[in-house]
């Protein structure tokens, strides 16, 4: 087979869609094209039959009742309507939220938002390895916590936190519990009872699925109650107004049914090739660490940083290869990524790291691609780099009283 | 993020990448930026007695547009007198290789390594106490 450039190894940032989710979807966006809310004539009724099936799929990969799935625009939204649907309706019980410093934007945003609101956050730091200690969650809840929110999965180090734990101490507790679970869902076996959690966020795009669409998981028993974000005709029983996104709906459920049947035998084959492409680049590259736990990790994910190479130039060097960087430089606001630094990564390998995504599409052919690209570069950039000539003459770099600018 | 097609040239086949030996006189050294600020250049010049650079090289820890800042400036200053390199502003630099915003500071650091390295060459000509093997320039 000839490999055919340039490469895609981003998966954390999104997947693509499987054709058998596109086959899925294409009746709904041409012959039943109805609005699910129209009570009135068959349209209607198809699509509504058409989201109900998909609530129940989608719950079942997760443990949990169709019932319990409340459709949205993907997980920023409900990210948003878990956290602050539940600050708002529970406020009288406590003003005190705690999440972790490696949430996502969407949670963090939401907490910092709530801040402004009179509500208190606890930003609870992570080990070298990327995860939370429930015994941190536990010291950190007071009578006035309400929520708990922590990610599955990380989605630059691919770290899996242990979230049952966690979530048995929440429980005892009295708070809710919410999941970003975004990263994790469909790759690794999550469970909503195994967990003890009261709230699930949930994205079709990092699952083979479309963009555009996401759920949110509400515990009916003991029922948890939010208050909307979005106003309007009282969709979802309430909770998230706004006409359904109907083939995106269906293609979230096809998305989830093929990882519930698939899940077992795909995670061992992409685990098996992201650990060829590791041990490929360790065994071809000195001076290179992996960030974040290699037990406790998503199959799918590497993030690695080389030593005195900097993270988008090497991203320039790989421009047959999709992945991404934790450097500054990648992002507008020029600090290297709050993920890495949180775990205590130094700045400069923040600045050197790159985050391979691999996913159900990836081949052994590719990987081993990627691991001779990557030699190659990574010399012909240190071989620039005066950092690495520091170094081979037995200097280090650390030693040096560096200017700032 | 799309780099202009001159950056893209000068990453791929960046000009006078090297070394020359910073202990001799006729050499000037500038190590500008820091690892922690993900960039990091070192600039050396070769100065003739009558003032023109005839060599100079670079190495550059950096992202491309960084590389491609220095490779420039290395090309730019071989041949001008050190008083003719002292000129070189980075928003030529800027201008050149058409980088954005978010870039500018790698054509700044660019023009710290070029004083810098004239700094260094300077003080070894006034026979001031040898400076160390790596001069420390910045903004």
């Amino acid at each position: 087979m000839t490999l055919k450039l340039p490469i895609y190894m981003d998966y954390q940032a999104t997947t693509p869609v499987d054709e058998r989710v596109v086959d899925a979807m294409l009746p709904y966006l041409r012959e039943n094209f109805g609005n699910a809310a129209s009570r009135s004539h068959s349209f209607g009724w198809q699509a509504e039959e058409a989201v109900e099936r998909a609530r129940e799929e989608v719950g079942k990969l997760i443990g949990a009742a169709g019932k319990e799935i409340v459709w949205t625009s993907g997980a920023t939204e409900s990210d948003n309507l878990a956290i602050k649907g539940v600050a708002e309706f529970y406020k009288d019980r406590g003003n005190h939220i705690v999440t972790v410093v490696t949430e996502h934007k969407a949670v963090l945003d939401a907490c910092k938002r709530l801040e402004k609101h009179g509500f208190v956050v606890t930003y609870l730091p992570v080990d070298g390895d990327g995860r939370v200690n429930p015994a941190a969650v536990a010291a950190a809840l007071n009578d006035k916590t309400i929520l708990v929110s922590v990610m599955l999965v990380n989605n630059e180090i691919g770290t899996v936190n242990p979230v049952a734990e966690i979530g048995e101490v929440v429980k005892a507790h009295g708070a809710f519990f919410h999941i970003d679970a975004v990263q994790g869902v469909g790759k690794i076996p999550f469970d909503v009872n195994a967990s003890h959690a009261d709230l699930v966020s949930l994205s079709a795009h990092k699952m083979y699925g479309p963009k555009g669409v996401g759920a949110l998981y509400v515990r009916r028993k003991p029922r948890v109650r939010i208050t909307p974000i979005i106003d309007g005709g009282g969709h979802e029983r309430g909770m998230r107004s706004g006409t359904l996104n109907v083939p995106g709906i269906v293609g979230f459920a096809k998305a989830a049914e093929l990882c519930r049947l698939e899940m077992a035998e795909e995670g061992r084959r992409v685990l098996g090739l992201r650990e060829r492409l590791r041990k490929g680049i360790e065994a071809a590259v000195p001076n290179t660490t992996v960030n974040g736990s290699l037990q406790h990790r998503l199959p799918g994910n590497l993030n690695i940083s080389f030593a005195f190479v900097e993270g988008e130039a090497m991203m320039m060097a790989l421009k047959d290869v999709a992945v991404s960087s934790g450097s500054a430089c990648t992002s507008a606001s020029l600090e290297p990524s709050y993920v890495l630094r949180a775990l205590g990564v130094g700045e400069e390998m923040a600045h050197s790291s790159i985050r391979f995504g691999l996913g159900r599409f990836t081949t052994e052919e590719e990987v081993d691609y990627v691991v001779d690209l990557v030699a190659g570069k990574v010399k012909r950039l240190r071989d620039m780099s005066p950092l690495w000539e520091l170094v081979q003459s037995g200097v280090d770099p650390r030693s040096i009283q560096w200017s700032s600018h | 993020m799309a780099y202009s097609d001159k950056v893209i040239d000068h990453y791929e086949n960046p000009r006078n990448v090297g070394s020359l030996d910073p202990a001799e006189p006729d050499v000037g050294t500038a190590l500008v930026g820091a690892p922690a600020c993900g960039d990091v250049m070192r600039l050396q010049i070769k100065v003739r007695k009558d003032g023109v650079i005839e060599d100079a090289k670079f190495k550059t820890f950096g992202c491309g547009s960084a590389i491609a800042s220095s490779s420039l400036a290395t090309e730019w200053i071989k041949g001008m007198t050190i008083d003719q390199a002292m000129t070189v502003k980075n928003t030529q630099i800027v201008k050149e290789l058409s980088l954005p915003p978010v870039k500018i500071h790698c054509s700044v650091l660019a023009e710290d390594a070029i004083k810098g390295a004239i700094a260094d060459y300077r003080k070894k000509q006034e026979h001031v106490p040898e400076s160390a093997a790596y001069a420390q320039g910045g903004s």
